[in-house]
C-alpha cells in the first residue's frame, strides 16, 4: 500500500516535471521569435515617417531629414553585380571539378576541406586580406568598388561551391548514366545532363550567397573605409559606400535623429534581403515540383 | 561513392574511344575509310574539347586554394612586419617624457611572448605615442572571450531547449512553421543587430539594472544580441544530431515508461551529444569572428575584465577601427591589425577544427 502510494507520487512527479520542461523547452523557441519580433518591430517604428521618396533620391548629408541614401543604394548594386560576375563562373566551375572531374585522391580532399575551413574564416580576416592584396598592391591604395567586389567574391566563393555542389550531387545517377551508355565524354555528361537539372537549385544557393554579401559589413568597412559620398559610382573603379556602412555610419551618430535614418536603410536592407530570399525559395519551390517524377 | 565514380570513368574512357557514332553508317561500305577519317577528327576535336574543359576547371579549382595562401601569406608577412618594427622604450626610472632612443629610452623590438601576455594594449597612444605604446594582446582576447562567453550562454540555453522542443515535443506541422523562422533570425545581417544592441537592447538593460551599473556600452548587450544570433546555428546543427537518432532508441524508452522529458534527456542529449556539442563549438567560433556586434555595442577601449558589465573592445572590433582610421601604411600601427587577424584566424581555425573533429571522433554509430 505504501510502496503503491509512493510511486503513485513519483509519477505525478515525473508527469509535472515532463511538462515543466515542455513548457521551457516550447519557450526558449518563442524568446527566439519574440526577439525576431522584437527587431522588427523596433526597425519598422524607428524608420516610420522617414522612409519617403526624398530619402531614396538624397545623398548623405550631415542634417538628418535632407539625408538619403541613393549613393549606398547604388553602391550595394554595384558591388553585388560586380561579386556575382567574378564569383558565379569561378564558384560552378570549382563544384563541376569536384563533383564530376576531380579524383578520389587526398588532393581533391585537401581542396575541399579548404574549402569548408575557407567557410568559416571571419569576415573580418577577407577585409585585411582584400586591403593588403587588391587596396594596398593592385590598385596602389585606390579603395576602389573592384577592390570591395573581389573581396566579397572571395567571402562568398565557398558558399556558392559548397551550394553549387549539392545541387549537382542532388541529380540521379542514373542520369549520368544513362548518357555514359550513349558514349557521351564527360563534359558532355556535365553539359547537357547535368547542369540542366542542377541549374535551378543552385540559382537559388548562388542568390542566398549573395544576399549574404549585401549584409555583410566588416571587410567592407575595412576595405572601403566610411567615407562620405555624394555621387553615383560610374566606373569600377570609382570609390564607394554600401548600404551597411551607410547605417554603420548613421548608428554611431549621437543625436537621435541619425537613429531614425539607420532604421530607414535597415528597413531597405531587409527588403532587398527579403525579395532575394523569396526569389530563392520559389525558384527552390519550382524545381522541386519538376524533380519529383 | 569513390570506388563507384572510378569505375564509371573507366567504363566511358572504352566507350569514347570507340567509333560508335559510326554504327548508322557500316552498312555503307564506299564512304567506311571516308567516316572512319571524319571519325577520327571529330574524336580528336572531342579530346581537344575534353582537355581544355578540365584545365578550365582545375583552374577555377585552384583560386579557392589561392584565396587560402593569399590569406595565411598576408597575415603572415604583415605579422612579421610588426614583430621587425622597433619601438622606444623608457629606461627603469626616467620620468614620462616623449621617448628618445639613447637619451631615456632604448630602441627595441615587440617580442612574441610579450605580446601574446602582456596586459596592456595601447598601440596608437598619440601624440605622445612613444610614452605609453604598448603590445599586450590581452585585454582584446579577454574581450572577444567575454563578448562570446556571454553568447554561447545564451545560445546554449535557448538553442538547445529550441533543439529538443522541435525533434521531440513540436508536431510537424508546427516544425514546418518554426524552423524557417529560426533561420530568418540567423539570416539578418550583423549591422542591423548591432544597431538592435546599441540602441534597443543597451537601453532596456540600462532600465532593468540601472544606469550607474551599466554604461552606454557593455560587453552584457552585445553578448546577448550575439547569443541570439548565434542561437539558430546551434539549433539547426543539434537539431540535426537530435533527428538522426534512430527512432528505435526512443520507441524503446517509451516502452518502458519513460515521459518525453526522461526520452530527451536520457536517450536522445546523450546520442547526439557529439553533434551538439560540436554545434556549440562552431556557434561560439562564429561569435569569436563576429564583428559589427562589438564594434557597435561592445565599446572601443581595450580592458581587461571579466565583468560583463563593463565596455570591452574585442579583437575584430580593434581591427575594424584602425582600418577606420587613418593609419599610414607600413607602420607599426598598421601592421597591428594584421597581427591581430592572424591571431584571431588561428583561434576560429583551431575551433572549427575542432567542432568537426568532435562529431567525427564521438559520432555515435547505430545500426
Amino acid at each position: 500500500m505504501a510502496l503503491q502510494s509512493q510511486s503513485s507520487a513519483r509519477k505525478t512527479y515525473r508527469l509535472a516535471r515532463d511538462n515543466v520542461f515542455a513548457a521551457l523547452f516550447a519557450s526558449s523557441v518563442i524568446a527566439g521569435v519574440l526577439v525576431l519580433a522584437w527587431l522588427l518591430i523596433e526597425v519598422f517604428i524607428d524608420s516610420f515617417g522617414w522612409l519617403d521618396w526624398q530619402f531614396l533620391s538624397s545623398y548623405s548629408s550631415r542634417h538628418p531629414d535632407q539625408a538619403g541614401v541613393l549613393a549606398p543604394i547604388a553602391g550595394t548594386f554595384w558591388v553585388i553585380i560586380l561579386t556575382a560576375v567574378m564569383t558565379v563562373p569561378v564558384g560552378i566551375a570549382t563544384a563541376i571539378y569536384l563533383e564530376e572531374f576531380a579524383p578520389a585522391n587526398r588532393v581533391t580532399r585537401l581542396i575541399q576541406l579548404n574549402i569548408s575551413n575557407l567557410a568559416g574564416v571571419p569576415s573580418v580576416v577577407y577585409g585585411l586580406l582584400g586591403l593588403a592584396i587588391f587596396v594596398q598592391y593592385l590598385f596602389d591604395g585606390q579603395r576602389s568598388l573592384l577592390a570591395g567586389a573581389l573581396t566579397l567574391s572571395l567571402l562568398v566563393m565557398p558558399i556558392v561551391i559548397i551550394a553549387s555542389q549539392e545541387a549537382i550531387r542532388a541529380v540521379p545517377p542514373s542520369y549520368r548514366d544513362a548518357a555514359y551508355a550513349m558514349g557521351a565524354t564527360r563534359w558532355q555528361v556535365v553539359k547537357m545532363v547535368v547542369l540542366p537539372q542542377a541549374i535551378p537549385s543552385m540559382m537559388s544557393g548562388i542568390i542566398l550567397a549573395m544576399s549574404r554579401a549585401i549584409g555583410e559589413t566588416a571587410p567592407i568597412l575595412v576595405v572601403s573605409s566610411l567615407v562620405f559620398i555624394t555621387y553615383v559610382p560610374t566606373t569600377p573603379f570609382d570609390r564607394f559606400t554600401v548600404l551597411p556602412l551607410q547605417i554603420v555610419t548613421w548608428v554611431s551618430q549621437p543625436q537621435d535623429d541619425f537613429r531614425h535614418i539607420a532604421a530607414a536603410a535597415i528597413v531597405i536592407l531587409l527588403v532587398m534581403l527579403l525579395t532575394m530570399n523569396a526569389a530563392a525559395i520559389y525558384i527552390r519551390a519550382k524545381f522541386q515540383r519538376r524533380a519529383e517524377y | 561513392m569513390a570506388v563507384e565514380r572510378g569505375a564509371f570513368r573507366v567504363g566511358h574512357d572504352q566507350v569514347s574511344t570507340d567509333p560508335i557514332d559510326g554504327v548508322q553508317e557500316r552498312s555503307n561500305t564506299f564512304s567506311l575509310r571516308r567516316d572512319e577519317s571524319r571519325l577520327a577528327s571529330h574524336r580528336a576535336r572531342r579530346h581537344f574539347e575534353e582537355s581544355a574543359v578540365l584545365w578550365v576547371l582545375r583552374a577555377a579549382a585552384l583560386v579557392s586554394v589561392l584565396a587560402t595562401i593569399g590569406i595565411v601569406a598576408v597575415l603572415v608577412s604583415q605579422s612579421i612586419g610588426f614583430f621587425q618594427e622597433e619601438i622606444c622604450v623608457l629606461n627603469e626610472g626616467e620620468p614620462i617624457k616623449p621617448c628618445e632612443p639613447g637619451v631615456n629610452g632604448t630602441l627595441t623590438h615587440v617580442g612574441i611572448w610579450d605580446f601574446l601576455t602582456g596586459t596592456k594594449w595601447s598601440p596608437l597612444f598619440k601624440p605622445y605615442r612613444e610614452v605609453g605604446q604598448s603590445f599586450g594582446v590581452l585585454p582584446l582576447v579577454a574581450g572577444t572571450f567575454l563578448v562570446a562567453a556571454v553568447a554561447g550562454v545564451v545560445s546554449l540555453g535557448l538553442g538547445i531547449g529550441a533543439a529538443i522542443f522541435l525533434s521531440e515535443y513540436a508536431p510537424e506541422n508546427v516544425r514546418r512553421v518554426i524552423k524557417p523562422i529560426l533561420e530568418v533570425l540567423a539570416g539578418i545581417p550583423t549591422v542591423v543587430y548591432g544597431y538592435f544592441a546599441l540602441l534597443t537592447i543597451g537601453p532596456a538593460l540600462r532600465f532593468v539594472i540601472g544606469d550607474d551599473n551599466l554604461g552606454t556600452f557593455s560587453a552584457l548587450s552585445a553578448g546577448l544580441v550575439m547569443g541570439i544570433m548565434i542561437m539558430p546555428m546551434v539549433t539547426t546543427l543539434s537539431e540535426d544530431a537530435m533527428i538522426s537518432v534512430p527512432r528505435s532508441l526512443r520507441d524503446a524508452a517509451y516502452a518502458l515508461g519513460a515521459t518525453r522529458f526522461e526520452v530527451a534527456t536520457k536517450v536522445v542529449v546523450p546520442a547526439a551529444l557529439s553533434g551538439i556539442v560540436s554545434s556549440f563549438i562552431l556557434a561560439v567560433s562564429r561569435a569569436v569572428g563576429e564583428t559589427m556586434i562589438v564594434y557597435l555595442a561592445a565599446g572601443g577601449r581595450p580592458n581587461l575584465t571579466i565583468n560583463p558589465l563593463e565596455a570591452v573592445q574585442a579583437m575584430t572590433a580593434f581591427i575594424v577601427n584602425v582600418a577606420l582610421g587613418d593609419t599610414p601604411h607600413g607602420e607599426i600601427e598598421y601592421y597591428t591589425i594584421f597581427v591581430v587577424g592572424l591571431l584571431l584566424f588561428l583561434i576560429t581555425l583551431v575551433m572549427n577544427i575542432l567542432g568537426r573533429w568532435v562529431v567525427q571522433r564521438f559520432r555515435q554509430e547505430y545500426e
